[in-house]
């Protein structure tokens, strides 16, 4: 009987996909006859269409390099002013092996930055989301909150420097209170549009099945605020990174801010330049590990 | 013995232009354990309003539900709930759906394996308990949503078009396993539907809704729900006695949504 059920099934579902008509005529004219292949003809305004090509985007970034390269060594650029790929390469070296620039490996001045970060982010995520949960569940939370965000959201994180300087002097303390401040508003959005998104069956069924308030916070809600929470820390973590670079001008010895701060001081450009490199690297990896995370802790996003 | 009791119901809603509605008013009847109920009206009648008054979702502005001689108040285990798709949990699979209730209850975990197990079996869905929620079709999904629901043993069943958004062919399939399902666990159901074959074919009892105010308008006895336990659904949907009363119905409430809109066209 139940195989019975089954097979009706699929066959609804094969009718499902005759909506999308495309995607019917891919199915019918498999690639073994005759070696036709199935062809979208509207490609221009249809998104998934547009794939790029990827030997196109190698081939951009090679020439880019190769130009870089070739004017350095036509000496075509002041290398004071515009170091080449050899000159970069060279100061890279330098401060990856050594600590003679600013008596700080680029290690330690990685692990610095990332530190800082983690706190910041760390504790930005700690205190935001349950003010965001709390304001997506509560009248009274929402009363309180929601004047306090709404007046500093907007402001750029990097406007809160001065006072922090004043309150907690140009130490750590004042780094990471500002990227708590830039994680931190984020987080409560993102958490509390997590709430507000919430299915009210789902809701409603969990009642009715008779779980408290505590365990449908617990098994329904969060749960289903997950995947906007995890989008805010995804943003919340660029902001952080791109804040982050800004904070370590001001009194810094340490970190790839002040490291490209003093850099530029000295005039050594190259360490300028493989600097911006490192940061733009280190931001797309913890990108990358927000997403692996993302599709290990919430395989059911966007199905719901 | 009545399981359901529903007197004097009236529900009005305030408008921002200080008007008000009456998505309900003055409804009463009593329902008998194990029977089927279907509601069926143009929307506004109120028959989604009554779903939610009886599971104790709103709480109505004039009189009472009792269930099983308690007043309702609030939501509770006793009314279960299976709703259009996309009520499911989708962060938990198929089995941890199912046991959702019982789990929640505190009930001990080898029992709820075994009666997770029995219920997926008796809905068509054994060998699916690992499955990811979104792994699943339409049709199966609200498989689950009825296991899900049962889990709970409840006196009462509330159904708000749960086969709404499923295809044809599937929503034909499904009916049949709503009826199985009444059939074999003897629960009172109550079902609401756009869909006047499906009234009739799942309602044991049948209302047909009016709007403005949202109210009882005509009650029907039915066959066709114990009919078609033993006989084929296309036949007995076919069968001059069933064809006749779909026409009846339809007809009442073309009328009805006729005279909704002369109303709305006299005010505009």
């Amino acid at each position: 009987m139940a195989n019975k059920f089954e097979s009706t099934e699929n066959l609804a579902a094969g009718y499902g996909q005759g909506k999308d008509g495309t995607k019917l005529i891919e199915r019918r004219r498999p690639n073994r006859n005759s070696g036709a292949v199935a062809r979208k003809t509207v490609t221009f305004g249809d998104g998934s269409a547009v794939t790029g090509n990827r030997n196109i985007s190698l081939l951009t970034a090679v020439g880019l390099f190769v130009l870089w390269a070739v004017a350095e060594q036509l000496n075509l650029t002041d290398p004071t002013f515009f170091p080449g790929p050899v000159k970069t390469a060279e100061e890279f070296w330098l401060v990856l092996t050594t600590d003679s620039f600013d008596r700080t490996y680029l290690h330690q001045h990685v692990l610095a930055s990332l530190q800082r970060i983690l706190l910041g982010f760390g504790f930005g995520v700690l205190f935001g989301v349950p003010v965001g949960l709390a304001m997506g569940l509560s009248n009274a939370a929402r009363a309180v909150f929601d004047p306090i965000i709404e007046l500093f959201r907007p402001v750029p994180p990097l406007a809160f420097i001065p006072l922090l300087i004043i309150w907690f002097g140009i130490g750590e303390a004042s780094k990471v209170i500002m990227l708590f401040f830039a994680a931190f508003f984020i987080m409560v959005i993102a958490a509390r549009s997590g709430v507000l998104g919430v299915k009210l069956s789902k809701v409603h069924a969990a009642y009715s099945l008779g779980a408290s308030k505590t365990q449908i916070l617990r098994n329904v809600i969060l749960p289903n605020a997950l995947p906007e929470i995890f989008v805010g820390m995804r943003v919340a973590l660029g902001v952080c990174w791109g804040t982050l670079v800004a904070a370590e001008l001001i009194g810094a010895d340490q970190g790839l801010g002040a490291m490209i701060w003093q850099a530029r001081t000295f005039f050594r450009n190259g360490i300028v330049v493989f600097g911006i490199i490192v940061i733009g690297l280190i931001g797309v990896l913890l990108d990358q590990l927000m997403r692996k995370a993302e599709e290990r802790f919430i395989p059911w996003r966007g199905r719901g | 013995m009545s399981t359901l009791n529903v007197d004097k119901l009236g529900m009005t809603y305030e408008l921002p232009n200080n008007q008000s509605v009456e998505a309900l008013k003055d409804v009463s009847f009593d329902l008998e354990s194990g029977r089927i109920l279907t509601l069926l009206g143009p929307s506004g009648c109120g028959k989604t309003t009554m779903l939610n008054i009886i599971a104790g979702f709103l709480s109505p502005t004039a009189g009472t539900v009792s269930v099983a001689g308690s007043r309702v108040t609030g939501p509770g285990q006793e009314r279960g709930m299976v709703f259009q798709q996309g009520a499911l949990f989708e962060w938990l699979n198929v089995e941890q759906n199912v046991s959702f209730g019982p789990r929640m209850n505190g009930a001990d975990p080898t029992e709820t394996a075994a009666k997770t197990a029995d219920l997926l079996n008796t809905v068509g869905l054994s060998g699916f308990g690992q499955k990811a929620i979104y792994e699943l079709s339409g049709g199966m999904q609200q498989r689950v949503a009825l296991a899900r629901c049962l889990a709970n043993d409840p006196e009462l069943i509330l159904m708000d078009e749960p086969l709404g958004a499923l295809d044809a062919l599937t929503r034909e399939k499904m009916q049949g396993l709503i009826l199985e399902l009444w059939d074999r666990t003897g629960k009172t159901i109550i079902l609401v539907t756009h869909s006047v074959e499906e009234a009739l074919f799942l309602g044991d009892r049948l209302f047909v809704m009016a709007p403005r105010p949202g109210r009882i308008e005509r009650e029907y006895d039915l066959p066709f729900a114990r009919l078609g336990l033993t006989e084929d659904p296309r036949g007995l949907k076919n069968s001059p006695e069933f064809v006749e009363k779909r026409e009846e119905i339809l007809s009442l409430i073309w009328d009805m949504e006729e005279e909704i809109m002369g109303r709305d066209g006299e005010a505009a």
